[in-house]
């Protein structure tokens, strides 16, 4: 970990610093709404961390996240709902049977060789059958979703994740936070090293001893389990679950545009591409709003233009520019 | 001497076109072997189907008196074989050290040893001052030092060259024989070699394995070979009467 910290530069170490301040801080300026945003800038940061290293290090296209994220929602709500158990238990067994997926995934994909558009279209096809599946599961609510009660008598119980959008706040930030120093150790490690080869060129890399099957196992089962938690941090933020949204194809897209916008493979990729594209969401909401444009997707239609712009831009990611632009460049040993 | 390599009655077909036809043959232990022939002899074949990337129709393979054929080409780099590539392969987003590294991490879990490796290896192939560029910058002849750099870090007991001098100026091929020369002279390190420069070959090899057409013609000391009749006239073609 101090491995970690010594490899940022002066100059980067003390931004960083200012940010996190500033984030634990900025709660006391926001009223709810920003605040509710921040969650938001979170949550993407945090799963967009995990599909991020899932593709940008280990080069697995995975096109059905939503798929771990709703499994991940689904175990922590029903145990909530039917046993009581919290979310702090039921987290533990969200990971298991979003990893349980991951790993079916990853096997049939690794072991025969599914690569690229294929592996991505396997992953796909496991988030929709899951989806019908839960569409016609009455004890998940089927297709009319499952709801989790607001009690305003337990709404101080954050041990619960009960609680308003404060307590999501923060603990967004700490899940974000936390991915992106998991991923920074993990890129540095051994694992990140034979991530980055396969990544780059599975013949060589076996030609190198690395046993690419096992790392790319691995990197699934992180990022499958990392995306279950940020699964269960949004479900029960917002207390409700339906399959069409919890598995949709659309909310695997949303998951992995933040890295994708702020720069693949790299750690702060994700969290300058949920910074960018939430407001921007959310700004653009307002925006076609006051203009009174209300004709339906009209918002999507700029929020894509605005992709298109910044993808012709900065085809390498945000970050990687406005990391020379604010000359935090890595230091080497 | 005892044979690190035993390669024995290995054919390998590719939907009826046999490329390699029950070829067999002995790496002695610390031997720097070549095996040439004109292009289309099965040469990579016959490497490829060492190094693991698949198994041969018949014949066996041992290394070090263990049988190989038919294992995986990462379990047979983690026995000890490392190998180059004929068209190189180095990982280009990274950097010349960094691609070092994922070889030394083959039999270290510290990274901060695997680099100390990786530079000790670099500035022997001379690419130590190129360290921080990335492997797609550089130059072909420098790419191939990366690959022999590479396959090193892995520590082999065996390494599979083919073709390494292709396309290098005869200083540097003289430079990289030099450097495997000493390699192999100071830890012994036996090398398997595909060559087309016949100027590194005479200069390299202990012994000598010609193909043609998939099938072994002949095999002796370069000296020997050069004089074959067989060799001669699948290099040069037959003389007409």
């Amino acid at each position: 970990m101090t491995d970690l910290w010594s490899s940022i530069p002066q100059r980067g170490r003390v931004t960083l610093l200012v940010l996190i301040a500033l984030l634990l801080a900025a709660p006391m300026a926001l009223d709810r709404y920003l605040i509710s945003i921040f969650v938001l800038i979170f949550y993407y940061a945090y799963v967009g961390q995990a599909w991020n290293l899932l593709m940008g290090f280990a080069g697995q296209l995975s096109l059905g996240h939503a798929l771990y994220a709703g499994l991940g929602g689904y175990v922590a709500a029903l145990l909530w709902f039917y046993f009581g158990i919290g979310p702090w238990l039921g987290v533990f067994a969200a990971v298991a049977v979003a990893a349980m997926f991951g790993a079916a995934v990853g096997w049939l994909g690794f072991r025969f060789g599914i690569e690229g558009v294929y592996f991505a279209l396997l992953t796909i096809a496991f988030a929709e059958f899951t989806r019908i599946a839960f569409d016609n599961m009455p004890f998940t609510g089927g297709a009319g979703g499952l709801f989790l009660l607001y009690d305003a008598q337990r709404s101080h119980e954050w041990w619960n994740l009960r609680g308003g959008p404060l307590l999501f706040y923060y603990i967004g930030l700490v899940l974000a936070a936390a991915a992106a120093v998991l991923t920074a150790w993990l890129a540095r490690s051994r694992i990140g090293f034979q991530w980055l080869a396969v990544r780059e060129d599975q013949q060589a890399a076996l030609a190198l001893g690395i046993d690419a099957f096992r790392v790319k196992m691995i990197a699934m089962l992180i990022s499958s389990s990392m995306t279950a938690i940020g699964g269960v941090l949004l479900t029960f933020y917002y207390n409700n679950l339906f399959p069409t949204q919890a598995f949709d194809i659309g909310r695997s897209i949303e998951i992995i545009l933040a890295p994708i916008i702020g720069g693949l493979g790299t750690i702060f990729g994700p969290i300058v591409g949920a910074f960018i594209l939430t407001p921007l969401g959310e700004g653009l909401i307002a925006l076609t709003g006051s203009l009174g444009i209300d004709a339906p997707g009209a918002k999507a239609v700029f929020y894509g233009l605005t992709l298109m712009v910044i993808i012709t831009l900065r085809p390498d990611g945000v970050w990687p520019w406005l990391k020379r632009l604010l000359a935090l460049t890595e230091v080497k040993s | 001497m005892t044979s690190l390599l035993e390669v024995e009655g290995v054919t390998k077909r590719f939907r009826g076109v046999i490329a390699v036809d029950s070829v067999t043959f002995e790496v002695p232990q610390g031997a720097i072997f070549a095996v040439i022939g004109p292009n289309g002899a099965g040469k990579t074949t016959l490497f490829n189907t060492i190094a693991g990337m698949f198994a041969p129709d018949t014949g066996s393979i041992a290394f070090s008196g263990e049988r190989i054929d038919g294992l995986a080409p990462n379990e047979i780099c983690a026995r000890g074989i490392a190998r180059t590539f004929q068209i190189v392969r180095p990982f280009p987003a990274l950097s010349v050290e960094d691609n070092v590294i994922v070889g030394a991490l083959l039999h270290r879990r510290d990274v901060g040893a695997a680099r100390q490796c990786a530079q000790a290896l670099l500035r022997r192939l001379d690419l130590f001052d190129k360290r921080r560029q990335l492997a797609a910058n550089l130059t072909l002849p420098d790419r191939k030092h990366l690959e022999v750099a590479r396959a090193l870090a892995t520590e082999p007991r065996l390494l599979l060259l083919d073709e390494v001098m292709a396309g290098l100026r005869p200083t540097e091929t003289d430079r990289m024989v030099a450097t495997l020369r000493e390699i192999n002279r100071e830890s012994g390190l036996t090398i398997l070699l595909i060559e087309h420069v016949m100027r590194a070959v005479m200069a390299l090899a202990s012994r000598v394995l010609v193909l043609d057409h998939g099938t072994a013609i002949a095999e002796g000391t370069p000296e020997a070979i050069v004089r074959d009749p067989a060799v001669v006239q699948s290099y040069l073609g037959a003389e007409t009467e």
